[in-house]
Parts: structure tokens; C-alpha cells; sequence
């Protein structure tokens, strides 16, 4: 137990000081620098990376519904949020739309999740029914759907159709000047709830479906209602880092919310190891701090004197990243943590990652 | 062998019938497994044995036939739909007018029936202790909410402690912290037991328990199990191919062959019975 308190201490003294890092790096470098932008969005990414590890690296769920509750979240929030006093605007092809009230930021950061949530709990039910990969197109056909059906006209009023939402409280404007702070604080509750839940009776649930379905229902544990369970939060989650994401754009269409994002997630949790928490989260900020910032060279034509360097046009990034995927996926299928966890390392439990 | 044994039965199967479309895996098997007796179900190979166990934990919804554990019936079938014309065995409108009960394997085990594979299944991430601890999730009074901010701690605290007790009754106290799948074969076994007995079962189905062990690990197997019968108040039902451990330990047996029911008996009865002898013991030389 002594031992145990000690750990969550030195876990704590960490955060801390990657939060005052985070603060620190934006009052030096500017709001408007490469790396708060990676600060920011690597933070929003971590959110969803985690949640969707809790479905497929802790319950085993292949779902790759993903980006369809980042969208509903996002669109929750925005829709709640833009001011009464620019709605007329925003809303200019639909008489100022339907919802005539505002809520403040953190209720409706909320409401983005538990709307994202309630999607995830009708999906579920049939949804859920089915195993691996069907499970897989299943969930990515729902995305698909969602994203048509928010553009379709006749709710426009209520999603403003496949025009942009903007003018909502962005991160620049709800915390100036701290928004990494804002973000860290957002994102690092979300994940300290995941934490604690996967390390709940709960959570060792559903790993054990993970491992065994049939076991784990002969153990006692009803197999749909935690499915569920892990699917509804999951999209909570993904609700409210959709909600983030929209925050941190400025400005919001369903057609950036494509399958390719899912896929983006899928590739962080991949990367920083199925069944690890803290592999997601490093992962996240490398993947964004690679494809936002370091890598942009691969994508940008390069004169050396009078040499041009081949093969560095626009597009080439992406043929880079599927490249790193592929090696990835044949050599190092465990990712970075495998299914350990940062602070496990040293411990004698920490072994059991590895194979011997 | 203890002096619990009573003739109340825990479990009573009535003219089960288990067909897989045109197959009759189990033909028409009733037999009944008393308060605190061993009862072993023993057979050639495909006669059916693991598909019994199956009906009796939700896995399998048998075709025809009723399944009581403690008088309550848990599963009730007849025929229906096209399965009335497929069907192969006997006793087919026995039940036609009974409304069917079907459980998921999930609330069989609510009910106090715990089972083991004869693969073995641990999960296999886990350590030993997580593996245990696993099984006492099922009796747990907290919702997800009240888990993930930690409102449950004395259960969670009487959860872990019951886990660690099973350990040390169980003699794996010492490799708790082990990965399940890293322990020596007879551990394996004897983790997926304490496993099962963290769910507080009444009734304890082993799926060939002495599979792949040595006969010195076989006679300790005995011994243990029934240790724990004693130590628990349980009933087990097991299959079993060593025959040593079965005439060592069982009260009754029943013999199943080709899904049918040719015996039943004590031990003693059971090596004397020409049927049986011929079917399983006697015709082909190992």
C-alpha cells in the first residue's frame, strides 16, 4: 500500500510538472507557435486516443466509429454554444435556426459528451451484436452516416447543413494566453476518469472479455451490458475530445470528420501499444508533433543550390506515414508500451509485457 | 467419503436432447447430482460429455428437455420451428406445453454454478491474482460510477482479500503476482478452480480437471478437490478421462456413449458392469 502511494505521488509531482512545462512553453514561445499548436492538438488527440483504447485495447472492441461521436460531440458544442448575438449570421441560410439559447463552455463540453453517449447506446444495441471486423464496418458505416446526415438540409436549421459553424468559444478566446493550460486541465480529467476506470472492478471486466469472452461469461460477467458499457464511454469521450478538437480549429464542417481520422486514432493507439493508456497519450503528441510540424519538409519542394531533391512534393508525407504504419505494424506490432504502463515499468508487474 | 451428502439434488437433468441440426449429440440424458456428492460423467471421447456441460451453463440451448438446480428449473425446451420435423431424439412433445427458460452463461453463473474448460481459459494477461479477482466482479454492489471514483473501497478492499484467500487455500499464494499463462500446467488447473469458486458457487463443474497432468499430480488433484468440496460445502460434477482419479473420489458415476446414457452406478458397480465395460473399458486395448 506504502509502496502504491508513493508511486501516485511521483505520477502526480510528474503531471505537474508537465503541465508547468506546457504553461511555460506557451508564455515563451507565443500562443501562435508550431509548438503550442502540437501542445494543443497532440492534448485533443490524447483525449480520443485514450477513449478509443478503452474500446479496442482494454474490451478488445475493433470499433472504428471514432470520428462519427468526435463529430456529434463537436457539433453539440458548437451548436450550444455560438452567441445568441451571431447566430443570425452563422445561421444565414436557415432564418437563424432552431436552438435560440447559449451555454457556457464546460456544460456544454458536457452535453457534447453525453450527447455523443446517447448516440453510442442506440448504435450499441444492434451494433453490438456482432464480432471483429463486422463489428468494424458496422461502426465505420455509422460514422459515414453520420457525417451525411448532419450535412442533409433539412436539419440545417439545427446543423447550419454542410456550412461551416464558427464564432462558438474557441480555445484562443475562452483561456488567452493559456490555452494549453486550458487544454492539459480538460483533457488530463478525461483521462484521469479512464484511468480510474480501467483500474475499477470495471475495467478488469472488460479486459477479461479482452483475453476470453467465453470465460469471462462463465465468470459471471453479462457480456452485452459491459460492451455497452465500454462503448458508451468510450464515446463519451470521444464526444467531448470532439468537442475539443472543434475548439482548437476555430471553426467546424462535418466533411473534416472523415474515416481517415479514425484512422489517425487507430494509428496512435496502435503506436503507443494496445492496452496502454500512457502509450497513447506519447504517441499522440509524436504522431501530431510529426505530422503537423516536423515532417511538413516531406511535403514541401526542396532546392539544395541547384539540386532538387526528389520525391518532396506535396502528398509525400502521407506516402512517409503509411510507410512508418506498415514497419510499425511487422516489427514492432506491441507499439511503444505494448500493454504497460509508463509508471509500471520498474515494478515486478511490469514484466508482463514482455515476451521472454 | 464427508459427511454432508445428502439426497437433495443440487442438479437434475430431465430427458435432456441436444441436436445440432441433424446430429443428436445427447440423446434423452437424465441423471441427478445430490447435495455434497463427487459425481463423475465419464465416456469415450464425442460421447457428449463437454455438450452436457455446455447445456447445464447456458452455452448450448438443448434441444428438448429440462435442467433444475436447486428445484428451479434454469433451462426448459421443446422443439420448435422446423426442429419439430428435424427432430431425432425421444420424448419430443414431453414438454410442449412448458414455456422454455433460457439463461445466458452469464446468470447460470449468478445462480451458483461455476465451471472450468478443458482447455484451459485463463486470461491470459492477467496475473494470477487479477484472474481471481475477476471472479468476484459478478456479486459486486457498485455501479461503473461509483467504481471509476473509488466509492466502493471496502468492497473493492473485501474483493482483493477474498481473491488473495483463494490464493493461499489454493497453494498459489507465492506466484500471485505471476501471469496466468506462465505458470506450470497443474497451477493453471488450480488457478481456473479458485477462479471459479471466487463467483461463490454451490455447484462446481469440472471439464476434465486432470487433463495432460502426471498421475502424481493426479492423486494431489484428488485431493484437492476434495479439499475444497469439504472446505466449501460445494457439489461437483466432473468430467474426467483418468480413471483412478474418478473410482478414487467420485460417489456415483454415469457413463455416456454415443449421447446416451449406459450407466450408472457407484464406482464399484460401474468397473463391474459389462455394458460399460464394453463400450468403454474393455473393447479397444490402450
Amino acid at each position: 500500500m506504502k509502496k502504491g502511494n508513493k508511486r501516485l505521488i511521483i505520477s502526480l509531482v510528474f503531471v505537474a510538472l508537465l503541465y508547468a512545462a506546457g504553461c511555460l512553453i506557451e508564455h515563451t514561445a507565443g500562443t501562435k507557435s508550431m509548438v503550442v499548436t502540437v501542445l494543443q492538438k497532440g492534448a485533443v488527440y490524447a483525449l480520443i486516443a485514450v477513449s478509443m483504447n478503452l474500446l479496442n485495447g482494454f474490451t478488445g472492441l475493433f470499433s472504428l466509429g471514432q470520428a462519427g461521436f468526435m463529430l456529434v460531440g463537436a457539433y453539440s458544442y458548437a451548436i450550444l454554444t455560438i452567441p445568441m448575438a451571431k447566430r443570425a449570421a452563422v445561421y444565414q441560410y436557415y432564418n437563424g435556426g432552431w436552438v435560440q439559447f447559449t451555454i457556457g463552455v464546460i456544460p456544454a463540453l458536457l452535453v457534447a459528451g453525453i450527447v455523443a453517449a446517447l448516440f453510442a447506446a442506440l448504435i450499441g444495441m444492434p451494433v453490438l451484436r456482432l464480432k471483429g471486423d463486422y463489428l468494424a464496418i458496422a461502426t465505420l458505416g455509422f460514422a459515414e452516416i453520420i457525417r451525411a446526415i448532419v450535412q442533409w438540409d433539412t436539419i440545417g436549421p439545427l446543423t447550419n447543413g454542410s456550412n461551416l459553424l464558427k464564432t462558438y468559444p474557441t480555445l484562443k478566446n475562452i483561456m488567452p494566453g493559456n490555452t494549453v493550460l486550458f487544454t492539459f486541465i480538460v483533457v488530463g480529467v478525461c483521462i484521469g476518469l479512464i484511468l480510474l476506470l480501467i483500474n475499477s472492478t470495471y475495467g478488469r471486466a472488460f479486459k477479461a472479455i479482452r483475453d476470453d469472452e467465453v470465460a469471462a461469461e462463465a465468470m459471471g460477467i453479462n457480456l452485452f451490458r459491459h460492451k455497452q458499457m465500454a462503448f458508451v464511454i468510450s464515446s463519451f469521450f470521444a464526444g467531448i475530445g470532439g468537442a475539443l478538437l472543434a475548439m482548437y480549429q476555430g471553426s467546424l464542417q462535418a466533411n473534416s470528420f472523415k474515416s481517415s481520422m479514425t484512422y489517425e486514432i487507430l494509428l496512435i493507439v496502435v503506436i503507443g501499444g494496445m492496452g496502454s493508456v500512457s502509450g497513447s497519450i506519447m504517441a499522440s503528441f509524436l504522431f501530431i508533433a510529426c505530422s503537423e510540424w516536423w515532417l511538413r519538409f516531406l511535403d514541401a519542394e526542396t532546392v539544395l543550390g541547384n539540386f532538387k531533391v526528389p520525391l518532396l512534393a506535396p502528398g509525400f508525407r502521407m506516402v512517409v506515414f503509411s510507410v512508418v504504419i506498415m514497419v510499425v505494424v511487422l516489427f514492432f506490432r506491441k507499439g511503444i508500451m505494448g500493454d504497460r504502463e509508463l509508471w509500471e515499468l520498474g515494478s515486478r508487474r511490469g514484466a508482463k509485457g514482455g515476451r521472454k | 467419503m464427508s459427511e454432508v451428502k445428502t439426497n437433495v439434488p443440487v442438479l437434475r437433468l430431465e430427458n435432456i436432447t441436444m441436436q445440432f441440426g441433424g446430429v443428436v449429440a445427447i440423446n434423452n440424458l437424465s441423471l441427478e447430482v445430490n447435495q455434497g456428492e463427487i459425481v463423475a460423467l465419464i465416456g469415450p471421447n464425442g460421447a457428449g460429455k463437454t455438450t452436457a456441460f455446455n447445456c447445464v451453463t447456458g452455452v448450448y440451448e438443448p434441444t428438448n428437455g429440462i435442467v433444475e438446480f436447486h428445484g428451479k428449473p434454469i433451462v426448459v425446451n421443446h422443439p420448435q420451428g422446423k426442429m419439430i420435423k428435424q427432430y431425432g431424439g425421444i420424448n419430443g412433445d414431453l414438454y410442449k406445453d412448458r414455456k422454455p427458460v433460457v439463461h445466458t452463461p452469464d446468470k447460470i453463473t449468478h445462480m451458483g454454478i461455476a465451471r472450468t474448460f478443458q482447455n484451459i481459459r485463463l486470461f491470459k494477461s492477467q496475473t494470477a491474482f487479477e484472474n481471481v479477482l475477476i471472479g468476484t466482479h459478478l456479486r459486486r454492489t457498485s455501479n461503473f460510477l461509483t467504481a471509476t471514483f473509488r466509492l466502493n473501497m471496502k468492497e473493492e478492499k473485501a474483493m482483493r482479500d477474498k481473491a488473495m484467500n483463494l490464493l493461499e487455500i489454493v497453494g498459489l499464494a507465492d506466484v500471485a503476482n505471476e501471469l496466468a499463462t506462465s505458470l506450470p500446467y497443474g497451477k493453471q488447473r488450480r488457478l481456473e478452480i479458485a477462479r471459479a469458486l471466487a463467483t461463490d458457487p454451490t455447484l462446481l463443474l469440472l471439464d476434465e480437471p486432470a487433463a495432460g497432468m502426471n498421475p502424481q499430480e493426479t492423486d494431489e488433484l484428488g485431493e484437492f478437490i476434495v479439499d475444497i468440496k469439504n472446505k466449501f460445502n460445494l457439489t461437483v460434477f466432473m468430467i474426467e478421462h483418468h480413471m483412478n482419479l474418478v473410482m478414487d473420489i467420485s460417489d456415483r458415476i454415469y457413463v455416456l456413449d454415443f449421447g446416451k446414457q449406459i450407466a450408472e452406478g457407484t464406482p464399484e458397480e460401474i468397473q463391474k458392469n459389462p455394458v460399460v465395460i464394453a463400450a468403454y473399458l474393455g473393447v479397444d486395448e490402450e
